[in-house]
């Protein structure tokens, strides 16, 4: 790879899934079989061609790499500014993976419009990639508003039986958590006369204006992510989304809420943050402990993963807040570091097992037409080989050692640990109850005996579905086993990252 | 007089001659050749554009120029705003031909009607004497009451035309009434002069004051923001779609000039005065525009609704009294023409021979019948609910920015609080278009230039998002920025 090429790379990944949406959409109006094929040209070229973000990311540096920068709206100081550190190389990484995951997966189960679902895809995965890439505050909230214009379309027309309400919700929910955002951050524009994240990151502050900001933010992430008072709009989301929404939701959208604390909360508020994070930290333990219970009860297996993610997703919040603790206790840093990174291992990890679970779900619904666990009994002596990845998955999901969902965990408890020896102790609950709900869920539905003619009936996994669970199953193994080279990548990213937190900006 | 200053006002004689043409060709034309009066319109708004960009005020540098005593102005703003209603005004005469001729109504009148709003139009943005602002003003209102009782036989088109004619009749008495105040103020019709006498004699003359609210009554009557909206539903439901149109689109983009022109090269002073009133005309109507709009089944009411919430956004605008805030409230009126336009004339395009589209339910299962322009009706809907990268989204950005550089973040939180409630019924809509299936499978035909106007009406709602630089800077330049 050229400097050139390193130049326009984001900016194709961002464009050619959405200009080939338009593609799409055009030559597959009629043809449902050409417009999976182009789709998946499309993902597969867009995955390949994002690769150098991997292969030649400098691991040595903090700095933003890849960097494109055009004037965008000139008299506003608007710039379309792209670029990528440790913390959203890998975040893309994830998005471009199952970008052509999900296309698969849809390849039978999608009827309906086939061409607008696979362009919808598309262009959710660029705007994606955009949300991951964009260094400009107003660049970022386009492309984290308009991704919400696909997904409502795929819930809404692919969706279950209460898509409509299912959908809605969504959208207001994640709309009016942004706008308060988005007063944030034309306040911080006006202050500054910029909208370069980057130079927000170094601008001093009043810790009142901060506090206000901060509460922006949060009300914008915490519904993304989501943290518990706002999360009741995912498992409704959850359960009527069609399979592919469901996957992208839980691996990638979430995701969001999490890069956006680490990109904006934490270093342009880092005194707000300081001030606040008893706040975020009992938000985090409520939904790992009470949400986690609240899985444990679930009739539907939809529901239940997406409560799992709700409860996993605390691990995330509780990592990155719990930096501030540290921080105050012990005067240093690298206790607060293996908190962030573990963070950042578990948003990867659990983009992977949820996807993976969403997907399981989602060759049972295609095969039963149900979610409900009531309905199913003993699939593993009818489906063998879905039993051993599903139970593979579930194991990942509760934090079996080996797989990724431990990494992420255990780095969390053991920095929480420095913290408050009873953050780690709840925290830590979870993994009791993840194992609980996760396993009871196996027995449940892929052990026992066969309840009913139609699961004695099930067609095992056919090659696709084989496909696509097994690279997941070998990306959860992989990383649960050598989780470095993720390590290496955000290493510096996250020093960085925490030299600007524990500066005070209160001028 | 000499010949230069005529020459100023070169766009609104062509115009006026033109509709005088159109109505004399008419009287020689047999029926089934009446299509020359469309293309005759047509003309008429595309060579008032060229005439308009060759006065050369579009362009950076070139100062403003009066006529006629003063009491006519030509500057970089009142050009934009006048090339942008030529715009929307061609558009207008391509959606209405359409539904004129599937009504019965395809008549010269309403071309001539049109194009004599639209010289009202044009002098009310080029006014700068109060005795001008009320000639355009007058010609505007004038034309519109008998436009919308254009369908003859319509009871719901003759009630809505009454309607309007009382309670705007009541506004003029009272922008008048203010007028006058004004007047007996200060000694000057003439706005620049108006500006001067407050200087020197303070704002603390109650008669100015007093004065100064009926004034904004009459603005605020023309925008149709709370509580002087009670005309807009009835008018925007019982008028036909073609002129519902029009109403809805270009005296808008009339309605900011004469705002900016009154309060702020007149009453500029007074400020502090009208920035009070303007925030509470913003708020009530952003809370009931967006209330009341989710309550409505029909299309055209919920519209009706929307677009008063979108004026208060109009209103948030103007109400710092910056370039910067004026320069936003003026791109604000410009998209949400072009909003507008789209969205009616998909009305239009739905209705078929002889039945009006009117119900949120006639919207049902568009994405089967045509996935084209199901996908140009949600361009419009998430650019008037203002979620990017539409243009619409740019316009609150915008608007909010001004607000919050005021220092009047309460606004701003009021205001997009309730847009997330307002984006609840542009949702609905797109709900009833992709989630729910057709009731029936009638093929959607439109003519040849309807689908090329609506296809660049849509392009121009994502592209201008997009590429939102040109239209930003065209209206920020307008003020000096």
């Amino acid at each position: 790879m050229n400097g050139t090429m390193n130049g326009i790379l984001l900016s194709i990944l961002i464009w050619l899934p959405i200009l080939g949406a338009v593609a799409v959409m055009v030559a597959g109006n009629q043809r449902p079989a050409l417009a999976k094929g182009l789709a998946l040209l499309i993902a597969s070229a867009t995955f390949i061609l994002g690769l150098p973000l991997f292969f030649s990311f400098d691991t040595s540096t903090a700095a933003m790499q890849f960097v494109e920068q055009r004037v965008w709206i000139e008299t506003f100081n608007i710039n379309y500014t792209l670029g990528v550190d440790g913390f959203s190389a890998p975040l893309i990484l994830l998005t471009m993976f199952f970008g052509v995951l999900v296309v698969i997966a849809g390849w039978r189960s999608i009827e309906k419009n086939v061409s607008q679902y696979m362009a919808a895809f598309l262009v959710m995965e660029g705007l994606m990639i955009g949300v991951f890439s964009a260094l400009d505050a107003l660049l970022f909230y386009v492309f984290f508003e308009a991704m919400l214009i696909p997904m409502f379309l795929v819930i809404g027309i692919w969706g279950g039986p209460r898509r409509v309400y299912a959908t809605i919700k969504f959208f207001l929910y994640t709309f009016l958590g942004s706008v308060f955002m988005l007063i944030g951050l034309i306040y911080l524009y006006i202050q500054s006369g910029t909208w370069d994240i980057l130079a927000w990151h170094e601008m001093p502050l009043g810790l009142t204006a901060q506090k206000w900001l901060f509460v922006g933010f949060l009300a914008a992430f915490a519904v993304k992510i989501p943290m518990f008072p706002v999360h009741t709009w995912l498992p409704d989301a959850h359960v009527e989304a069609p399979t592919g929404g469901s996957v992208i939701l839980a691996a990638i959208m979430l995701k969001i809420g999490g890069y956006g604390f680490i990109r904006f909360s934490l270093p342009i508020t880092p005194d707000a943050s300081a001030a606040l994070d008893w706040l975020v930290i009992a938000l985090s333990l409520i939904a790992v402990v009470y949400i986690g219970f609240v899985a444990l009860a679930q009739q539907d297996m939809k529901k239940l993963i997406a409560y799992s993610s709700i409860s996993h997703m605390g691990f995330v919040t509780l990592g990155l807040f719990i930096a501030f603790a540290i921080y105050r206790k012990t005067g240093g840093v690298s206790g607060a570091a293996l908190g962030v990174e573990g963070a950042m291992m578990q948003m990867i990890s659990h983009g992977f097992i949820s996807g993976a679970l969403f997907l399981t779900v989602g060759v049972l619904y295609d095969r039963m037409h149900s979610r409900m666990i009531k309905d199913y009994g003993g699939v593993a002596s009818t489906m063998p080989w879905f039993a051993l990845f599903a139970v593979f998955f579930l194991m990942a999901n509760s934090g079996l050692p080996g797989t990724s969902g431990f990494v992420g965990e255990f780095m969390v408890i053991l920095s929480a640990f420095q913290a408050n020896f009873w953050f780690a102790f709840l925290a830590a609950f979870t993994l009791i109850l993840g194992a609980a709900y996760s396993l009871w869920l196996a027995k449940r539905v892929i052990f026992g005996a066969v309840v009913n003619r139609e699961v004695e009936n099930l067609q095992d996994i056919n090659a696709r579905e084989a496909l696509v669970l097994g690279t997941l199953a070998v990306a959860i193994l992989f990383f649960g086993l050598w989780p470095q080279p993720l390590v290496d990548m955000m290493q510096a990213s996250v020093d960085n990252l925490l030299q600007h937190i524990i500066q005070s900006k209160v001028i | 007089m000499n010949s230069a200053q005529l020459l100023l006002a070169a766009p609104e004689i062509w115009v006026v001659a033109m509709a005088g043409v159109i109505a004399i060709v008419d009287l020689f034309l047999r029926e089934e050749r009446r299509g020359i009066i469309h293309l005759l319109a047509m003309l008429t708004v595309i060579f008032a554009a060229i005439i308009t960009f060759r006065g050369g005020f579009l362009l950076d540098g070139v100062p403003t120029a009066n006529a006629f005593a003063d009491s006519f102005i030509r500057d970089a703003m009142g050009d934009v705003l006048k090339v942008f209603s030529f715009l929307l005004m061609g558009m207008i005469f391509i959606y209405s031909k359409y539904h004129l001729r599937n009504f019965n109504m395809f008549r010269s009148d309403f071309y001539t009607l049109s194009l004599e709003a639209m010289l009202g139009v044009m002098i009310l943005i080029s006014a700068n004497s109060m005795l001008m602002i009320y000639l355009g003003l007058e010609l505007v209102s004038l034309s519109v009451y008998a436009l919308v009782a254009f369908d003859r036989e319509s009871k719901r088109g003759s009630e809505a035309a009454m309607k309007y004619f009382v309670l705007g009749s009541v506004a003029s008495g009272m922008l008048l009434y203010g007028m006058s105040m004004i007047y007996g103020a200060t000694g000057s019709l003439l706005l620049p002069d108006i500006a001067e006498a407050i200087r020197v004699q303070g704002t603390d003359d109650i008669l100015l004051v007093f004065g100064l609210v009926f004034v904004v009554v009459g603005i605020a009557f023309k925008f149709g923001v709370v509580p002087f909206h009670m005309w807009i539903p009835d008018v925007y439901e019982g008028a036909p779609p073609a002129v519902t149109l029009f109403i809805s689109s270009v005296p808008k983009l009339a309605a900011f000039a004469m705002a900016y022109r009154f309060l702020s090269s007149g009453l500029g002073d007074l400020h502090i005065h009208w920035q009070g009133m303007l925030a509470s005309l913003a708020v009530l109507s952003i809370i009931l525009g967006n209330l009341a709009a989710i309550m409505q089944t029909n299309i055209k009411r919920m519209l009706a609704y929307s677009t008063i919430s979108h004026m208060g956004f109009v209103m948030l605008g103007l109400l710092p009294g910056t370039a910067f805030g004026y320069g936003a409230a003026m791109y604000y009126v410009i998209v949400y023409g072009i909003m507008s336009v789209a969205s009616f004339g998909m009305i239009i395009l739905l209705s078929s021979r002889g039945v009006e589209a009117e119900n949120l339910e006639d919207f049902k299962g568009l994405n089967q019948r045509n996935p084209f322009y199901a996908a140009i009706m949600a361009l419009v809907m998430f650019s008037m609910a203002g979620i990017p990268p539409m243009v619409g989204f740019f316009a609150k950005l915008m608007v909010l920015k001004a607000v919050i550089e005021a220092g009047l973040l309460w606004l701003a939180v009021t205001a997009v609080v309730f847009a997330v409630i307002g984006a609840f019924y542009y949702l609905r809509l797109i709900k009833y278009m992709y989630f729910d299936d057709p009731e029936h499978e009638m093929p959607i035909t439109a003519p040849v230039d309807f689908g090329a106007a609506l296809t660049l009406n849509g392009a121009m709602i994502l592209g201008l998002g997009i590429f939102s630089s040109s239209l930003i800077t065209i209206c920020m330049t307008s003020f000096g920025l």
